[in-house]
Formats: C-alpha cells, structure tokens, sequence
C-alpha cells in the first residue's frame, strides 16, 4: 500500500482516535506500520526475536502516548520510524556492553564502531523506502538490476538526462544516512522513552 | 513472495519484467559497482591502432556540468567506460566534484536490498494485546469481530509483496452445490473483489457505503454480488481492488466497535437468509481465512489456519448452523426420511450426534438431528463424529467433498452422512 504520500489528515485522525482509546485505531496503526517498524529493528538488531521486541515496545509507547507524537512536526511514519530507531539501537549499544562486560572480547571503540555501522545502515533503508518512487526505481534498476543510465532510462521511459539526474539525486538523500537525524526528523520528540 | 522480486510502489508498472539472473530460492549476490568494461559484458572498445589512422579514437570532451550530472551513475558503475575515465579524470581536477563522488560512493555502499521478512501474524496479536493490557481501551473492539480483524490482517501482510503476475493468478473457488462439488474460475484480484463484495453485505447493515456502488445486483446474495462486481469493473480486476477492500474491513471493525456489544444481534441479511451480526463477522473472518488459503495456493505459499481461539469460535458458527442446514436439506428431500425422526417440543432433548472436533481450537457439540428447535442431548446420541478441526473447515467450505471427509464415524451411518452432507452445504461462492 502507499504508506507514503498518505495526507497529514490520516496522522491526525489516527493521534485523536489513538487518544480517544480507540483498539480498532491501534490496529490500523499496527498495519500500516508494523513491517516498517519491524524491518529497521531488524536491520539494526539483526536478531528476529530482538526485532518483536522493539515492535512491541514501539506500539506500547505510541498506544500509551499517543500526545507524544505531534502532527505539526511532521508524518507520523516519520516520527514512528525515528523513535523505532532510536529504540533499537539503544537496545543494540545495551546488548553488546553487557556482551562486552562478560567477555571483555573488543573495545568499546569497536563497539561505538558497530553500534554506528547498524545505525546508519538502518536510517539507509528508511531513506530508499521514503525516497520518492521515481529515484527508488532508478536506483533499483542500476544497482540491483545492474542495468546502465541509458537502459534504465529506456525502461523507465525517461530521457538519459533524468535517469542521470534521478540516480544522482537518490544517492545524494541516501548519503545524509551518515547525519546523526534523519532527514526531516523532530528533534527531542517522545522523551519519555 | 513467489520470485525475487522487488517490491516497488504502487502504481507504478514491475513485475514480470524483472530479471537480474537471479535463481528462485538462492539469496541475492551483491552485485560489485562495475568498474570496468570488462564486467559489463560490453564489447571492448577497439584498439586505436586496429582503425584507420584518419580516425583517432574520439575521446568525448566533457564539460564540468555535464560530469557532475554524471556523478551519480558513474558511483553506480552504470554510465559507459569512455564516460567513467572522464569522470575520473575529471575528478582529479575537480574538488568539488571529488567530494560529492566520494559521498555517492559511500552510499552507494548502504544500499540494502529491502529485507522481505513476513512478518510473523501471532505477532500482532501479541503486541496489541500488551498494548491493551498497559492501557485499556475505552472504545475496545467487540469479541466477535476479533476473528475477522485478525484474518483480514493476515490475508493484507500476504498480499503486500504481490507482483503484478501474482495478483493475475488464476485462482479456483471451489464450493458445494446440490450435493456436487461446483466452482468458478477467477484470479486473486477476483477473489478480493469476491470479499469485498460479500463483505458489502455487513457494510450495508450497518448504514456504511455499499463497495458495488452504482453496479446493481439482480438478487443481494454473496454470489449475484459478487457476479455484478466482476461484471461492472474493468475486466480482469487489478491489484487496485485491494485499498477498497482493507479500507472496508478496517472500517467495518471499527463501526462495530462504536455500536458496541449490543448491536451483535442485529441481522445482516445475505438475501436467501440472514445471520445476526456476530455470526456474520464470524462467517466473514472464515470466508476470508478461506479464501486467502485459495490464494496462497495460487501462488504457491504457505498459509496456517487462524489461531486457536478463532478457530473455535468459526466451527461454534458452523456447528450452530447444521440443524438448520439439516432442516432444510429435509425440506428439499435431500436429507434421510422421516421414519427415523423424533419430532419434539421446542427446547427439548432430541436425537442427537456428537460432534467431536480434534487439534487445537477444537471442542464438542451435540448436533440435534430432526429440528433445530431441539436440545442436543446425551441421552439421545445416536451417532459419534471425530474429524479435526481444519479438516471439518474444509468441509464446511466445500473443499473437501463429505464422502472423502476423513473422519471417526460410530452409530447410525445415515444421520453420519446427513450431518457431514449438511456441513458441506454450508459452503457458497
């Protein structure tokens, strides 16, 4: 389904219904986001059972703070997907210090270094999921497909000037997955987890 | 799902198309950024000294502009060798343009291929029951309409990596008709048309928009419905069909939760016959479990029956509609005669057959025979089925013929074969 370009009305009907307390509501949120929640934990976590975990921690705290999440500051996709984030690798950064504590295997250095690798790698896929449809075909065409500027511009039915610009354009969004915020991300928002 | 294939947006044309030589079942390679002519599978560029001497090799003179355009293939390896030496070259004088190479790469380096993990269904069952425990709900989502949220949240997270091949799979509904086994040839976005229209028929009872819209159907049974809708959009139906049908189902577990408990009693009528609401979200949740089992067929995909809890309350709907079934076949002299019958007052023991339903969300019910106005009643057994429970579903939805049922049968054969007849009736398009 188009979870993106979803009108900033459904994120505000969905904040009043979740605050109304309304199970059907959380439902729908759970369907709309679940797989995107479920898949960045994974991405970070790399651990199936870890990534239910944060799932679940992630609806607890939406369903108990719906007030949380404030539609001015942007999607509820976004701050969903930020807050999964920040959830995950808080959990990755504890796993991985108590793993350090017992075994004393690797520096906290190291550790700083993998928590980051996951991190970014994350926020990446957020951003090709997000990125708009036309720059994720480019892209998937030349990389995944291993198809050239002009075959993907022939596939596409664009001209060799916008396949060009499209993949240029869509790395460009990928690379700010090195930023510490994702892009557009409120800054200091839900801090009760 | 089915193949390797990319989930893309919505709208926007993949599929079949898709091909990076990629063997079903095997992971992805990572395909290496191609640095050079020689991966490409490209013909070499011909040697300068193979051509005519009038004729030097022509290298392109390539402008600032123009190569910082390029940036972006040549760090997916995707533009022409001429054009990546130029790049290259061009790189070494341009900082600028270095910078921007070097970030491109890098990301090039954090593309992942989407990570297609189904998730696991029990889990939102989970979750959201953690979620209501911590905090209550105040408007909560009525018992009976639990099975059908939960089955048509299933059958959406099947149909969210579908390509375009597999929602034109053709797809068999199968179900059971004048004591035969009948069906009607359609495709996986048929079939959703297929619930969205029956769905209608609650939406309808309960003052929500009818899905067929203008489309209007001889007779207001699942099947005409259902024939109508086919009939009225654009033939076949498309992958399009499923934002109607989730937004409607989504819908229709909320609009029973704001009429609360006390409207389960309401009837939804299907035209020859009505149900009252509860049952007729049941027999939604089950047709829709059903139907999802047709369509992972179609493509080849593992599909489990509902949780235990719902799969109880679905053989309770089915086990309530037997006597009735039973009455009726007897009325169309289908069902065995009447010497054996013992017609009682209302409310009283009758003959009965124990139903015994095995595995997980299974149970027991005594099915009174001769009226549906009787009580089961021990006393009065006259025969004992055990089937499991998944195989009497079947059963009930036409899928599994009643001679071929495989089931424990003991005491008298006929009222046996009425009752797994009867259940086989259940069953409609």
């Amino acid at each position: 389904m188009a979870q993106k370009d979803v009108p900033p009305r459904w994120d505000r009907k969905m904040q009043q219904r979740l605050a109304r307390g309304e199970a059907a509501a959380l439902g729908e949120l759970y369907d709309r986001f679940a797989s995107l929640v479920h898949g960045l934990a994974h991405r970070v976590l790399g651990d199936e059972r870890a990534a239910d975990g944060i799932t679940r921690e992630v609806f607890v705290h939406v369903w108990e703070h719906p007030d949380a999440y404030d539609p001015r500051q942007g999607p509820l996709r976004t701050w969903v997907a930020t807050l999964t984030h920040r959830l995950a690798v808080q959990r990755l950064r504890a796993t991985e210090t108590a793993a350090l504590a017992r075994d004393g295997s690797g520096t906290a250095e190291e550790l700083e270094h993998r928590v980051r690798r996951a991190s970014v790698a994350a926020r990446a896929d957020y951003i090709v999921q997000s990125m708009p449809v036309p720059l994720r075909s480019a892209l998937e065409r030349a990389y995944f497909q291993r198809r050239d500027y002009r075959q993907t511009a022939t596939d596409l039915g664009i001209t060799e000037d916008e396949a060009r610009r499209r993949l240029r354009l869509g790395l460009q969004l990928l690379s700010t997955a090195h930023e510490t915020e994702p892009p557009g991300a409120p800054h200091g928002h839900g801090g009760a987890v | 799902m089915s193949g390797p294939d990319i989930p893309s947006g919505p709208g926007e044309p993949d599929g079949p198309e898709y091909d990076d030589g990629l063997e079903p079942g095997k992971p992805p390679r990572i395909p290496m950024p191609r640095a050079s002519v020689e991966d490409s599978g490209l013909p070499l560029p011909a040697p300068a000294d193979l051509g005519d001497a009038a004729l030097p090799p022509v290298r392109p003179v390539l402008e600032h502009p123009v190569l910082k355009a390029l940036l972006g293939a040549w760090a997916l390896a995707a533009c022409s060798a001429e054009e990546a030496v130029a790049v290259e070259e061009h790189l070494g004088e341009c900082g600028q343009c270095a910078d921007e190479a070097r970030r491109l790469r890098e990301a090039v380096g954090l593309l992942q291929r989407p990570e297609s993990l189904d998730l696991d269904p029990s889990l939102r069952t989970r979750v959201l029951e953690t979620c209501l425990e911590r905090r209550p709900p105040r408007i909560p989502v009525p018992d009976w309409a639990a099975a059908y949220d939960a089955e048509t949240a299933r059958l959406d997270a099947l149909l969210q990596d579908f390509g375009e091949a597999e929602w034109h799979a053709p797809v068999r509904l199968r179900w059971f008709r004048a004591d035969a086994s009948t069906s009607r040839r359609t495709t996986v976005a048929g079939v959703i048309a297929h619930l969205l229209s029956v769905d209608g028929l609650v939406a309808l009872a309960l003052g929500m928009d009818d899905p067929l819209g203008d489309v209007t159907s001889r007779h207001p049974t699942p099947a005409a419905r259902t024939e109508a809708y086919w009939r009225a959009s654009h033939f076949p139906p498309t992958r399009a069909v499923r934002g109607p049908w989730r937004e409607q189902s989504h819908n229709l577990v909320r609009t029973v939760s704001f009429t609360g408990g006390g409207a389960g009693k309401m009837p939804v009528s299907y035209g020859a016959f009505a149900l009252p609401l509860h049952d007729a979200m049941l027999d939604r949740a089950f047709e829709c479990w059903v139907h999802a089992e047709d369509i992972a067929d179609a493509v080849d995909y593992p599909y489990a029956p509902p949780s235990p809890r719902h799969l109880h309350r679905m053989i309770d709907l089915a086990a309530r509609m037997l006597p009735t079934a039973l009455a009726h076949r007897r009325r169309a002299g289908l069902a065995a005669p009447a010497h054996h019958r013992h017609l009682v007052a209302a409310g009283e023991p009758g003959r009965s057959l124990r139903l015994e339903i095995e595995g997980s969300g299974g149970g027991e019910w005594l099915i009174p025979l001769d009226s549906p106005a009787a009580k089961g009643s021990v006393e009065h057994e006259v025969a004992h089925v055990a089937l499991d429970g998944v195989e009497f579903c079947r059963l009930a939805a036409g899928h599994v013929p009643p001679q071929e049922a495989a089931a424990g049968q003991v005491g008298d054969r006929e009222a046996i074969r009425d009752v797994l007849f009867a259940a086989a009736s259940l069953s409609r398009m």
